[in-house]
């Protein structure tokens, strides 16, 4: 156990002097490490959210309302088929995931099934797997009876996409707002984490994620109270404008464009009354379809509708021909830019709800850093001195492996770019406090054994093989432990579960290996008849 | 130079003997630990309950407790709690889930803001929505129960049986106590609190398996010891590792506990307590319920295993 090959005493060096490496980054500032040349170890620890400060939103994905949207688009598509061909149908109605209805005329039974079995989408699923899924099951029953469900991977499919993309707006709008190193992740089925560092304005955030966005055009019809008084025609809808008292504004439910083909957004000034406005520009097709309802519609007005909302609705003076356009409405300077953002970063394909939200300020995150660090400055050095006090020069052999330590912890941190929370530095102290645990075990083991009567070399030989077996062990079940936290915690449990785990990697290292080294070193030196534990 | 030892070495305590005093005793513990979980409760933290929690920094200090208090307790958020956190200046606000759902819970913390006004730092916000907080609940529930089984499946293939379901049972005779404290001390059960309790396990799990790796040498050394006899050197043998690795484990997390700020001051509580239960138990518990569990010496997986030390020697 005392010999160490030449190789082997290079390799633990060469492992001591890379960790000191990569963690003497983080002792530098930002700005420093700029100027530093490339091939230097450059990365610093990334600080939990709990530290830097910043904002950490839970939003969940409205699914259900996909679900519903979904039977109500079957309804409506098995009627349509068999109007379409005049086939009489009765008792068409949802229940839970399945539509139903009954085909009155017998006759007519086997050409409803061929019609509806057009109903079914298949959903490809090329990129993962290459199976294809079909979205609706048609099951017929007796009496003309037809029951389509949508079908469990169907939804699933369409779930993961609607959660996929709500992922990637909320990207697109998290980036807009210009912050550093935002973490944007699926967490489960239908919920996204949104992590902001540095951000603090949360109720922006907030108000940026909820909004749908939903831009579309529409013709109006009318405007002002009377569209409220007797029947309006089918294809009509009232929306209302954000004026106080809103104006009731009837469009025409279609809508003549839509948000999905603009290209550019962005805030400005109207030349004339110096209001902010939002100016924006169409795609061609886009620009054609404006040039063209525009020409036709001369004189008329058309409402610029953002989730329901009817933002203005001004009237067409003349042709639009150039594919771009302003909407102004009473816009804050911030509203505006809020708005061009919105636009940029395109609507959302399902409403957000927050479910959960945690903002740390900046204050806070500095103290429990200056906090984290003193705890770990004094645990260390109370840890350090009841070593010395207790095992004298062996203590300081198991001290200096301490020290190495909480290096090798940053190190790794540094090197996996994991996040070092606050509950993390708890991990960092803990291990501190738990890496001696080998020291101390081979340390009493050598005692022991030189008791016996073994001479000094064969204690210290004993003392660290016997011990080996029982600190593998021991720590192995605080990893299991350890490991588990990482997988199934969140939060607070993770980030504690990080240090802990490497920092129990790492003691195997530096309480085991390199303390046995140092004394191996130290026997060669002194050739002692007694260990002086 | 001199070593301290304020821990005799070569102790030749009965503690086996000493088990008709400290078995009754912890049953005890654990009993009473019970009838307060179920009685008196543990104070779910927002993780689990769900609600809100605000904390504020006052321009002036110190912070008028009252004043808020009488403040808030206007805005029809139910019971809110207020309370000073470390500094004078510094205010914690609490309050419990909103009725309405998860919109209802971004509203509460709009009015506290609005109610409080400018004369305030926002240092930290959080709001967990009633669907987090049962997820929350569930996943802690599972991380706890997963981690205590696979600890049982290792130290079933690494020891004999007894072993194993002994070191499981001290571990849950730890998770009680530890909750029992929560419980008698109304800190706030969270995710740290699990974080906390989870270490514990580990912690103690070492400490429990330091001992029994050294019953299971002695049980091939001395074929013809008794039982409580071999347990009994066995403890004595390792007792000054454990209580010193004990102290220097208590040192440490003292140090958090002190000066780590006050956002973690209950999660450091609970693991200096801890400590303190996971060592006790290790000696006195852990190791006689071996006697309880039949464990005879000499017999079953252990014996067919290599010498002690061999293994880990190629190491």
């Amino acid at each position: 156990m005392l010999h160490f090959s030449r190789w082997k005493i290079w390799a633990i060096v060469a492992s001591c002097v890379l960790a000191i490496a990569f963690v003497a980054p983080n002792f530098v500032s930002r700005e420093t490490l700029k100027t530093l040349p490339g091939w230097l170890p450059h990365r610093q620890m990334t600080l939990g959210l709990d530290l830097q400060g910043g904002a950490h939103l839970l939003l969940e994905v409205d699914t259900q309302t996909m679900v519903k949207e979904r039977i109500d688009q079957l309804r409506d598509d098995i009627r349509r088929v068999l109007r379409e061909d005049k086939i009489g149908y009765a008792g068409l109605g949802a229940q839970g995931l399945s539509v139903q209805v009954r085909v009155t005329d017998a006759a007519q039974v086997e050409k409803a099934a061929t019609k509806l079995a057009a109903i079914p989408q298949n959903l490809s699923d090329a990129l993962l797997s290459g199976n294809r899924v079909v979205d609706v099951d048609i099951a017929r029953e007796e009496g003309g009876l037809f029951r389509l469900t949508l079908t469990q991977p169907g939804l699933e499919f369409r779930t993961r996409r609607v959660v996929e993309q709500s992922m990637e707006v909320v990207r697109r709008r998290v980036d807009q707002l210009g912050t550093t190193e935002p973490i944007i992740a699926r967490q489960g089925g239908n919920r996204l984490l949104v992590q902001v560092p540095g951000l603090q304005d949360i109720d922006r955030l907030k108000d940026i994620l909820r909004q749908t966005a939903r831009l579309t055009f529409h013709l109006v019809e009318g405007t002002g109270q009377q569209v409220l008084e007797g029947t309006r025609p089918a294809d009509t809808d009232v929306l209302y404008s954000q004026d106080d008292p809103p104006v009731p504004v009837l469009v025409q439910k279609r809508a003549m464009l839509t948000g999905e083909e603009l290209v550019d957004a962005q805030a400005g000034f109207d030349s004339r009354t110096s209001e902010p406005i939002v100016n924006f520009r169409f795609n061609t097709s886009g620009a054609q379809k404006f040039a063209l309802i525009s020409q036709q519609n001369v004189g008329r007005a058309f409402a610029i509708v953002l989730d329901k909302d009817v933002i203005s609705y001004p009237v067409i003076r003349e042709p639009i021909l150039g594919g771009s356009g302003q909407i102004s409405g009473n816009f804050t300077v911030r509203s505006a830019n809020d708005l061009a953002l919105l636009l940029r970063a395109g609507a959302l394909p399902a409403d957000l709800t927050v479910v959960e939200e945690r903002t740390v300020g900046p204050g806070l995150g500095a103290d429990s850093i200056a906090a984290g660090k003193l705890a770990t400055a004094i645990g260390t050095v109370l840890v350090v001195l009841y070593m010395i006090g207790n095992y004298g020069l062996f203590g300081v052999f198991a001290d200096i492996a301490v020290v190495l330590n909480v290096l090798m912890i940053m190190a790794v941190l540094s090197v996996l770019q994991a996040t070092l929370t606050l509950p993390g530095i708890g991990g960092i102290v803990l291990t501190i406090g738990m890496a001696v645990d080998a020291n101390v075990l081979i340390y009493e083991r050598i005692r022991e054994e030189q008791k016996l009567g073994r001479s000094a070399i064969s204690a210290i030989d004993a003392g660290f093989s016997r011990a080996m077996g029982t600190i593998v062990d021991s720590n192995l079940t605080t990893l299991i432990a350890g490991v588990v936290m990482f997988i199934l915690g969140t939060g607070p449990i993770k980030g504690f579960a990080v240090t802990m785990g490497i920092g129990i990697l790492t003691t195997l290292f530096t309480a085991v290996t390199v303390t046995r080294l140092m004394v191996a070193l130290w026997v060669k030196k002194v050739r002692p008849t007694r260990v002086p534990i | 130079m001199r070593l301290i030892k304020l821990i005799p070495e070569d102790t030749k305590i009965p503690f086996m003997g000493a088990r008709l005093i400290t078995f009754p005793i912890s049953m005890v513990l654990v009993t009473l630990s019970l009838l307060l979980m179920f009685f008196h409760g543990l104070n779910y933290g927002i993780d689990f309950a769900g609600g809100t929690v605000v904390e504020v920094r006052s321009h002036v200090s110190p912070a008028p407790l009252a004043k808020i208090r009488s403040e808030l307790g206007e805005l029809g958020l139910g019971e809110v709690q207020v309370q000073g956190f470390g500094q004078p200046e510094d205010v914690l606000i609490r309050f419990g889930q909103q009725e309405g759902g998860e919109l209802a819970q971004q509203a509460g913390v709009a009015k506290v803001k609005a109610a409080l006004g400018e004369d305030y730092d926002y240092r930290r916000v959080e709001v967990v929505g009633p669907r987090v907080s049962a997820d929350l609940r569930r996943d802690g529930a599972i991380a706890v129960v997963v981690a205590l089984a696979l600890v049982l499946v290792y130290l079933w293939f690494r020891f004999e049986w007894q072993f194993a379901v002994g070191a499981v049972l001290t571990t849950i005779h730890d998770i009680v106590l530890t909750l029992g404290l929560l419980s008698v001390t109304q800190i706030s059960f969270d995710l740290t609190a699990i974080a906390a309790i989870l270490t514990i396990v580990g912690y103690s799990l070492n400490d429990t398996v330091v001992i029994y790796d050294r019953i299971r040498e002695n049980l091939r050394k001395y074929k013809k010891m008794g039982l409580a006899e071999l347990i009994d050197a066995s403890i004595n043998q390792t007792l000054t590792r454990t209580i010193r690795t004990s102290t220097t484990t208590f040192l440490a997390m003292l140090a958090m506990f002190v000066f780590g700020g006050e956002a973690l001051r209950g999660f450091n509580f609970t693991m200096l307590a801890g400590i303190v239960i996971g060592t006790y138990s290790s000696i006195v518990v852990s190791a006689p319920l071996l006697i309880f569990l039949d464990l005879r010496p000499g017999g079953g997986k252990g014996e067919e295993k290599s010498e002690p030390g061999s293994a880990p020697a190629k190491a």
